[in-house]
């Protein structure tokens, strides 16, 4: 028995010149903040940006971008909407918002489906807002996405820091490219992070600080891109290049 | 045309064998279409004849046989089994829309018939796959 969905994903990717997975062990720290406040920098930077949001059973990030009332286009699969410039791709637009409560197995083949019958086209950067821990999904996208990076976050405490070494330790034993650590919600200058993962060889990107205006400005794209979380997230990504 | 998508895999997976197994001639390639998925197979088979002229023209369409599979829902919580024809008349449209494109939407949308939990497994007849590819070397 074979499942040809596998066959397919690898020539559904194709054309995307990078796939940046965005996680962190613990929940609550921000990565879907992050992940959509990072699509839309790409995107405002003239990137072809795609966001796929692979947190199935919390999907939040339509509700940080205020995105709502579209809906794939069926041709020869699915095409997502674009919105501010991002091709946007969840599950919520087949649950709605109801909940979806799902195994282990029923993750990995929403993941397959979706890789299988979405169309991207020409992307530069496909950005994917992964649950927090290292189960299935994480497990699912290293096996089926090769070229792919994971962009860590964590915030300043030592258990976030400390689940998240976890996970760049298994990252780094499957040699799975890490681009770095991403340090959210800081109050302070402190070495706590780098002291923590020092012994792991990953550069830390940068840091953003607490920024109280971020859930004011949630679901509004305009107010979004004013706030300093998202300055400081073009700054380290845009800036240093 | 979302069946467009799955059709187009499963010519990928063939050509993918013909290579790996150095197949001269495919004879027959068994496609289940599982229930759950709400496959239109009018557009299916259009969509594999389509796409395997221009992947494979040198597979014949008649090798390729669809047989449907009706679907099993197994509540993991009071161990009943339902089909899910016996859900869909019930269904609004949109929500039945829904679990073509994602068979596991039928966990937002269904429940187990006798207890009511959402809480099951798909034990058969979810989407597309293939049963077996048979050729000569």
């Amino acid at each position: 028995m074979i499942d040809p969905r596998l066959h397919i994903i690898g020539k559904r990717l194709e054309n995307i010149k990078k796939i940046i997975a965005v996680s962190g062990g613990k929940g609550g720290i921000g990565k879907s903040t992050v992940a959509s406040v990072l699509a839309l920098c790409m995107a405002k930077n003239g990137y072809r940006t795609g966001l796929l949001d692979l947190d199935l059973s919390g999907p939040s990030t339509h509700i940080i971008l205020g995105i709502e009332g579209v809906y794939p286009e069926e041709d020869k699969g699915l095409i997502p909407p674009e919105i501010d410039g991002i091709k946007y791709m969840s599950i919520i637009y087949f649950a709605g918002n109801n909940p979806s409560p799902l195994r282990g197995r029923d993750i990995s083949n929403i993941i397959i489906e979706l890789l299988t019958i979405t169309i991207w086209g020409q992307l530069d950067v496909l950005i994917l807002d992964m649950p927090p821990g290292i189960s299935d999904s994480i497990l699912d996208v290293i096996r089926l996405i090769k070229k792919m990076e994971f962009l860590v976050v964590t915030i300043p405490s030592k258990v976030a820091i400390g689940v998240m070494t976890k996970e760049l330790k298994i990252l780094t034993e499957l040699s799975i490219p890490v681009m770095g650590v991403l340090e959210n919600m800081r109050k302070k200058e402190s070495p706590l992070l780098s002291d923590m993962i020092d012994d792991l060889s990953i550069p830390i990107l940068g840091a953003i600080d607490l920024d109280r205006a971020i859930e004011g400005a949630t679901g509004n794209v305009d107010k979004l891109t004013e706030t300093a979380f998202f300055k400081q997230l073009n700054d380290i990504f845009f800036k240093k290049q | 045309m979302h069946e467009w998508a799955l059709a187009e895999s499963v010519i990928c997976t063939i050509s993918d064998e013909i290579v790996k197994n150095k197949l001269n001639r495919i004879s027959r390639v068994i496609v289940k279409i599982g229930e759950l998925q709400q496959i239109d197979l009018d557009i299916f088979r259009f969509a594999l004849d389509t796409v395997l002229a221009s992947y494979e023209p040198t597979v014949e369409k008649g090798s390729i046989i669809l047989e449907t599979e009706l679907s099993t829902l197994k509540c993991n919580v009071c161990e009943n089994e339902w089909a899910f024809g016996e859900n869909i008349k019930n269904m609004p449209g949109d929500e039945v829309e829904a679990i073509h494109f994602i068979p596991e939407i039928a966990h937002t949308y269904m429940r187990c018939p006798a207890c009511g939990s959402p809480d099951f497994k798909i034990k058969k007849g979810r989407g597309v796959w293939i049963e077996s590819i048979e050729g000569e070397i």
